[in-house]
Formats: structure tokens, C-alpha cells, sequence
């Protein structure tokens, strides 16, 4: 993880020194990030059990609560925060 | 010192970084021990991964025993956009060896804004402005790891459902992500690949075949994606 991590960082540094880099990439560049980060959203949530009680409600409760304090403060710490909090308070005292 | 201005400077922008990466650590070092690894994990990683997302999705892909092939390719896409922050460094960095490299591996998410957002100052010495600020960075998140992974071992709260802070930061991120876009496109074609995935393919699979049916989409689709923007 640490090397891929770094060739992640370093390769435009050892393929574009000189040359533009070409449309594809930077077609990547700008639409894959939003695409992975839904599928990282849906990634975290692939195994509930949406077939019992209480149908996978409580995570996409807690999801659109993260989402919607986002929206109003813009402040990620405090949506990670309360989103979180929110999501345990639901898991442990409303099982 | 030789350098005490640079640091003093290096210090300073970096304030906001601190509350953020030293909060966020923390959570990172509560998660990690709450899956019962030992605390010494979240300082080595901060030393040798250091990145944000990628260190929490670890902890996921270490307790499901996912393959190394396919974690080398899942952190290749889930960090790609840093692949490009470089491009726009290419100029700065072209005098900072001996330290070009660990700029380079330090270069975050929040390193790069800084890092394009300040302005050069003649009297200080560029590199070593550059390399302080960003050892200032690893090194708060180096902090708040290492103290949320000391005290989640030492606490013993319920921590069930912490888990969900991976989930939220992806949230958050998405919101991010759509702001400066302002296409709904991508966003659909991730929910729909990752539903996909989750149908067809075993949960151990399912991030490298998202990725997978993803990327098809985005190129079939290429036409389409790029002309929701204008």
C-alpha cells in the first residue's frame, strides 16, 4: 500500500516531464474521483442485510443525516462527527 | 536556526490542517484499535502510507483478508486524482531535491491546496519552506493517530457502529466532489456499478469489479459524461 501510494504521487512526475498528457487522463482525472467515491460510500455498506429488521433503515438514515449536515454547516469534521455519533447511538440503544 | 523562518511560516499556514488531520486521526486510531489491532499499527502506517482514506478502507481490507493484487488496484483508483496533482507541481518542485521525494509522497489532499495556494515568498528558501510544511502535516496526523490508537486501547466505550465514520467521510467527500463538478452523471454511474457488483460478485470482489464495470461505463459513456457539463 505504501508503494502504490507513493506511484500513485510520483507518476506524473516520470511520465509528463515534458509532453501534455493526453486527453484520456485527464478524462480520468476529472470524472473517476466522484465515481469512486460513490462506490467507496457503497463499498462500506455492501453487507447489510436488507432482507430483516430493521432493512438496512438505520445506515441510510445516518447516510442522508451526514449528507444533510453537510449540506447546511459545510463543515466535514462536524458532519463526520455527528454522523457517526448518530449512527452508534442507533446501533446501540435502538437495536 | 538556519531555516527558523521558513518553519515559523510553514508553521502558521498549516494551523487549519492541524485541527482537520489531527481530529480525523484520532478517529482513524479509535477505528483501528476498535478492530483489535494493536495500537503501534496506526503510527506505522501513518509513517509509511499516510493517506487519509486509504488508511481507514485498510483496516477493512486487512479484516476481510483481502489479495494484495487487488488492494494495489483498489488504492490505485481510490487515490488516482492525486495521480494528477503532480502535473500542476511539476514547475515548483523542480528545485527541491534532496527533498523532492518525500514532497512527493507527502502530497495530500490538504498539502497540495496549500501548496498551490500560497504564494512564494523571495526571502525564504522555497525547499525548505515546502518540506517543513509538509512534515508538519504528516506529522499531525501522525499525532492524532498514534493518541486515538493509545487511548481507544486504553478506554474500553462501546465502540459499536464506529465504523460508520468511513462511511460518513465518503459522504462528505461525494458532496465535495459534486460541488465542484456539478454533474450528476459520475455519481450514477458509481451507484449503479457498485450495485451491480454487489449482486453479481462475491463481497470480497466487490470494489475491484465496481471499479471494473466503472470504468466501461465512463468510456462508453464518454460522449454523454462530457456534455452534462456544458
Amino acid at each position: 500500500m505504501t508503494i502504490v501510494n507513493y506511484l500513485t504521487r510520483v507518476f506524473p512526475f516520470v511520465f509528463f516531464r515534458k509532453k501534455e498528457p493526453p486527453k484520456y487522463i485527464v478524462f480520468i482525472e476529472t470524472y473517476f474521483p466522484p465515481v469512486i467515491m460513490t462506490i467507496l460510500i457503497l463499498y462500506t455498506l455492501k453487507d447489510i442485510d436488507f432482507n430483516s429488521r430493521p432493512y438496512g433503515l438505520k445506515e441510510i438514515g445516518s447516510v442522508f443525516f451526514t449528507a444533510f449536515l453537510h449540506i447546511w454547516l459545510k463543515n466535514y469534521l462536524v458532519s463526520i462527527f455527528a454522523g457517526t455519533i448518530f449512527y452508534m447511538v442507533l446501533v446501540q440503544y435502538f437495536i | 536556526m538556519k531555516y527558523q523562518n521558513e518553519l515559523k511560516k510553514a508553521f502558521s499556514s498549516s494551523i487549519p490542517v492541524m485541527m482537520g488531520y489531527g481530529v480525523l486521526g484520532f478517529a482513524f486510531g479509535l477505528l483501528l484499535v476498535s478492530f483489535e489491532y494493536d495500537w503501534y499499527l496506526a503510527p506505522l502506517m501513518s509513517i509509511f502510507i499516510y493517506a487519509g482514506a486509504l488508511q481507514f478502507v485498510a483496516i477493512g481490507f486487512f479484516n476481510a483478508k483481502v489479495g494484495l493484487v487487488d488492494i494495489a488496484i483498489a488504492s490505485w483508483f481510490i487515490n488516482i486524482r492525486q495521480s494528477f496533482y503532480g502535473l500542476s507541481l511539476l514547475k515548483r518542485f523542480k528545485q527541491t531535491s534532496p527533498f523532492k521525494n518525500y514532497l512527493i509522497f507527502g502530497l495530500t489532499d490538504e498539502t497540495y491546496a496549500l501548496l498551490t495556494t500560497i504564494k512564494d515568498d523571495k526571502e525564504l528558501s522555497k525547499k525548505h519552506y515546502y518540506v517543513f510544511l509538509t512534515a508538519l502535516n504528516q506529522s499531525y496526523w501522525f499525532i492524532g493517530s498514534t493518541l486515538g490508537a493509545l487511548i481507544g486501547s486504553q478506554l474500553s466505550f462501546n465502540t459499536k457502529g464506529l465504523e460508520f465514520s468511513l462511511t460518513a467521510l465518503f459522504v462528505v467527500l461525494c458532496i465535495e466532489q459534486y460541488k465542484n463538478l456539478q454533474n450528476i452523471f459520475p455519481f450514477l454511474i458509481g451507484i449503479f456499478s457498485s450495485i451491480t457488483a454487489i449482486v453479481l460478485v462475491p463481497s470480497d470482489k466487490m470494489l475491484i469489479a465496481s471499479i471494473g464495470i466503472a470504468l466501461v461505463l465512463l468510456f462508453t459513456f464518454k460522449q454523454k459524461v462530457q456534455n452534462e457539463l456544458s
